[in-house]
């Protein structure tokens, strides 16, 4: 072990970590913010409505996160029209493609599980918000949502946790991510046990801090749902 | 329009397909012996299953396929000349990424079995040794047939993140499907063209996969009542 490697390499790493959170939080974020909505379309009876949704989600959940990536990054650039676009500065930064690439996957996963929930719902709870006479939306925002987003709550801390480990694909789009931060390590000090063990007892540390903070909110959130 | 790198991608796809069903093998014994070792009465074992599955479900599997790639080659080479072979070994990539993915999805696999396991009354087990069957005998007569019926589900989820993660063995040199698209994208200077081929083929895999399994969760379920809503 070349402690001295490791310790000169830290503000790289540090550096990683930031860039990893702010990776993480925004793809989480932007994805739960569309999965909101596609979830509720998904979980609707009506089949020309939910089925669309649901191939978005098939496709998605049916490749690689690192195909689609590539599909992004250097995908788009392949037309002009892209090239020529407004929209082309931010297709060209790694950060944006990688960003959005992420947001897309994890908004395809969340929707799945929001809608899972979704139906899931005890349909007496409905019935009776119905028979006060609550409207549609306001049963949705009022019954369905808080419930079903509570119950929602243990799986998409598996989630967040996988969507981590996915941000790691970034270093691949030239990203200094964690995954980055150690690879340029490895590349400057050709030590690849520090450089990669590193990066792991970070992602380690995320990993147990992101499930602390999943369980802190299971218990302000569920605390109704567990066993007596 | 695949200016005829189509022959080679599918090429790829049975790379991609060997990776993929390789890692699964070894993924089998790594969970089935992290099931039985977090079942079995030994301190020990229990103590290390568990930091097995801990450590790898904690870091990503592009960081440990870059562990094992690099640090092993780094150990290869340190241990070879003390070993008395003085030429540089390389490391295959397909051989590395079929440890790791192996290696990563096996601490999966231990918690897909180990529900599996515990889904099967003890009495079953007990029945079978009262019958004088020996312990190897009764796991295979009794507890395996009943586990890949509580483990099919979620092996199916498993098999699928799989399929999925060997697109990554393209990072450390191996010429899998991935890494074929992205030599044509290159070429042919149409990446969109080529990765979203690549989507498709994979897509067409994990399509394939749910169908065959969905029939096999059928012939496994025979004779069992499902609660219906």
């Amino acid at each position: 072990m070349n402690v001295d490697a490791i310790i000169e390499s830290m503000p790289l790493y540090f550096n990683g970590v930031l860039t990893t959170i702010k990776l993480l939080a925004t793809a989480l974020l932007v994805g739960l913010v569309f999965a909101l909505p596609l979830g509720i379309l998904r979980a609707s009876s009506n089949q020309w409505i939910a089925r669309p949704v649901w191939c978005f989600t098939y496709v998605i959940r049916g490749t690689p996160m690192l195909v689609q990536l590539f599909l992004v990054y250097y995908g788009l650039a392949q037309f002009e029209w892209m090239r020529e676009s407004a929209l082309w500065p931010w297709f060209r930064s790694a950060w944006f493609c990688a960003a959005s690439a992420f947001a897309i996957n994890t908004c395809a996963y969340t929707t799945e599980m929001l809608a899972g929930s979704i139906k899931a719902t005890n349909a007496g709870e409905l019935e009776a918000a119905r028979s006060m006479g609550m409207s549609r939306a306001t049963v949705l925002r009022r019954i369905l949502l808080p419930s079903a987003l509570r119950r929602a709550l243990p799986s998409y801390s598996n989630e967040a946790i996988m969507m981590l480990h996915g941000t790691s694909l970034a270093s691949i789009v030239t990203l200094m991510d964690l995954t980055g931060a150690a690879r340029e390590m490895n590349s400057r000090f050709y030590l690849p046990f520090e450089a990669f063990l590193t990066a792991g007892v970070f992602y380690l540390a995320l990993t147990f801090v992101l499930v602390g903070a999943f369980h802190i909110a299971e218990k302000r959130f569920l605390s109704h749902l567990k066993a007596r | 329009m695949l200016h005829g790198f189509m022959p080679t991608i599918l090429n790829g796809m049975v790379i991609t397909l060997a990776v993929g069903l390789a890692s699964l093998c070894i993924a089998l014994a790594f969970g089935l012996a992290g099931a039985s070792a977090k079942l079995s009465k030994s301190r020990g074992l229990q103590r290390l299953a568990a930091v097995y599955t801990t450590l790898i479900r904690g870091v990503p599997d592009l960081v440990l396929m870059l562990l094992i790639f690099y640090g092993g080659q780094t150990l290869i080479n340190h241990l070879a000349p003390k070993l008395g072979y003085n030429e540089p070994i390389d490391i295959n990539p397909f051989v590395a990424g079929v440890l790791t993915i192996g290696f990563i999805f096996g601490a999966y696999l231990t918690e897909t079995f180990r529900g599996a396991m515990m889904a099967i009354p003890a009495g079953q087990r007990e029945a079978g040794i009262a019958y004088g069957m020996s312990k190897p005998q009764v796991f295979l007569r009794i507890t395996l047939p009943q586990m890949v019926r509580f483990a099919l589900p979620s092996f199916q989820n498993n098999w699928l993140v799989i399929v999925k993660s060997t697109a990554l063995v393209s990072v450390i040199g191996l010429d899998d499907m991935m890494f074929r698209a992205g030599l044509a994208a290159g070429a042919s200077r149409e990446p969109f063209v080529f990765y979203t081929l690549a989507a498709i083929l994979y897509l067409a895999i994990t399509t394939v996969s749910i169908i065959l399994l969905r029939s096999l969760e059928k012939r496994f379920s025979i004779g069992v009542k499902m609660a219906k809503l």
